[in-house]
């Protein structure tokens, strides 16, 4: 075998729960609470302004940063929202969802062996995305202090090398969320060391107990944060493929710089979408959300019930139980659940050293969601 | 609107239990909101949404939209004459609406014949009604908020991060 992929791409760590992830979408029938996106379709007026666009011949690039009524749109949007105040000129790019903006953000900042702290259970991207832009990720597991990255925890792992902490609130796979008091110890630490805040915010729109805290509204934050959001979540829109970023000028134009090589443009499709989402109100996101917390409620109440002990998670659609009881490992719990009940679910394993816990999302039916808690219920029945 | 009837309107079979775990209630409270919505006939009934078109064999029924213009009776208005209207079982649904004329009916019947001697013998008739225009619908694409064509699923992948 020739060897011409590159050492960094080596060194990547493949996924350790791919072959599980194939043996699902080898199976059919499956009831899954693996899926990590509204079961929603886009809601129609956003996909008739898409249609609408290409039969009038939008076809084209647009500007790097994204057209500039969806940028002024952004702007406006989180004004109104937050008080959060943004240039549509030089502080916002739209991006291929926060997955390119957050790899975009770790290109722009990080000498070799440049750290970021990476709170875990987290989103898979962070850590590699980290590795691959030539940084060291700092994984802080979280399980002791509720899935919550504390000032304590987050002082204990920072060094002369640290550039960057990495949040994600509502979280992915937990569902955990920080009060505003929570996030201001936070950016103290964050302020005293001068660190960037690479915030993914995209499940903002998906919080159910309390109203959701951007982090660069705090006071002083701003210009240490970059704030990552998009449509995906929130609007169902995640395969239209539209996020952004929003963050101090020089942070955006070395992003623009890297996004123009590489990307050019999001296509124009998507953000003309994104643009009627914005304009036609928060009605169908409201709606959604009412639906996602009621299930909710139903879920983390079933699994508790189950003996499967779940916090309950304050947004996003994902629950996030501990099968310790059980006496099995995530991959094998998974695996077993998938082959004698046809649930699927994603083993903890999935989102760092959690062996002991697995993702349930939210984002299906009713129907499918009484069905798979009633069949996870027989499953740990008959092993009883 | 309260989330009870939210979820009601969108699946009527959803259990008081279910509910009550939905919206984190106990399950004598969301029966005893659910009875008091059905007192207060907030909630009218429970029924099946039928795509009548679906139906083999006899399931030829015809639907007619009946423009009606009224002279209304003094004191009265229009609720006495739209009550005589709207109290024939073929009315299946009665408006009183502004424009051009002043009730809008739905009307069915087995068939074609049916419907238009409702319309020449039963309704025309009447003292009040001055005047009628009779819409066949010929096709059925959305009713009550669902839309009856069959549709593809969307496919999601089954298992995503």
């Amino acid at each position: 075998m020739r060897d011409i992929i590159s050492k960094k791409v080596q060194e990547m760590q493949p996924s350790g729960i791919r072959a599980f992830f194939d043996l699902v979408l080898g199976m059919k029938d499956v009831i899954s609470l693996g899926v990590g996106e509204p079961d929603f379709v886009t809601p129609w007026q956003i996909r008739e302004a898409g249609i609408y666009s290409l039969e009038k011949g939008f076809t084209s690039y647009t500007s790097n940063k994204g057209l500039y009524k969806l940028r002024l749109g952004i702007a406006r949007y989180l004004k109104n929202r937050y008080g959060l105040k943004y240039c549509p000129d030089e502080e916002i790019l739209i991006t291929v969802g926060v997955s390119e903006a957050f790899d975009l953000i770790l290109r722009s900042i990080l000498e070799p062996h440049d750290k970021v702290i990476v709170p875990v259970p987290g989103y898979v991207s962070y850590g590699p995305l980290t590795g691959l832009a030539g940084g060291s990720p700092v994984y802080i597991n979280t399980k002791e202090s509720g899935f919550k990255i504390t000032p304590r925890l987050l002082e204990k792992h920072i060094d002369i090398k640290t550039k960057a902490l990495v949040l994600n609130y509502p979280n992915n796979p937990t569902g955990i969320s920080y009060s505003r008091k929570e996030l201001e110890a936070i950016k103290r630490v964050v302020l005293r060391h001068n660190l960037l805040c690479i915030s993914d915010e995209i499940y903002e729109d998906l919080t159910y107990d309390f109203s959701h805290t951007p982090f660069p509204i705090l006071s002083g934050a701003k210009n240490n944060t970059v704030y990552l959001n998009g449509f995906s979540k929130g609007y169902a829109m995640t395969g239209w493929r539209v996020g952004y970023a929003c963050g101090p000028k020089d942070i955006i134009a070395a992003m623009t710089k890297i996004h123009q090589y590489t990307i050019m443009c999001v296509s124009i499709t998507g953000q003309m979408a994104a643009c009627e989402a914005l304009e036609s109100g928060r009605a169908p996101v409201e709606e959604m959300k009412r639906e996602y917390k009621r299930r909710r409620e139903f879920i983390v109440e079933g699994l508790n019930k189950l003996g499967l002990d779940c916090h309950k998670p304050s947004g996003a659609f994902y629950a996030f139980p501990s099968i310790k009881k059980t006496g099995l490992k995530a991959l094998d719990f998974a695996t077993r659940l998938l082959k004698e009940q046809n649930v699927a679910l994603v083993p903890g394993t999935a989102f760092g050293p959690f062996d002991d816990y697995v993702r349930i999302s939210y984002a299906c039916n009713f129907e499918n969601l009484k069905e798979a808690l009633k069949r996870i219920g027989d499953f740990l029945a008959k092993r009883k | 609107m309260d989330q009870i009837l939210e979820i009601l309107e969108k699946e009527a079979r959803r259990s008081p239990e279910e509910i009550a775990k939905m919206l984190k209630k106990k399950p004598q409270d969301v029966r005893k909101a659910i009875k008091k919505y059905e007192n207060e006939g907030l909630i009218v009934k429970y029924k099946a949404v039928i795509n009548k078109e679906l139906i083999k064999n006899d399931g030829s029924e015809v639907r007619a939209l009946i423009e009606v213009n009224i002279t209304p009776q003094k004191d009265l208005g229009f609720d006495r004459i739209a009550e005589r209207i709207y109290s024939f079982t073929e009315v299946t649904s009665c408006y009183l609406v502004s424009g051009t004329y002043d009730l809008l009916l739905i009307v069915e019947g087995k068939d074609l014949q049916t419907v238009s001697k409702f319309v020449s013998e039963k309704l025309s008739p009447l003292e009040n009604v001055k005047g009628t225009v009779t819409h066949f619908l010929l096709k059925k694409y959305k009713e009550d908020g669902v839309i009856l064509k069959h549709r593809e699923e969307n496919k999601r992948i089954a298992i995503s991060y």
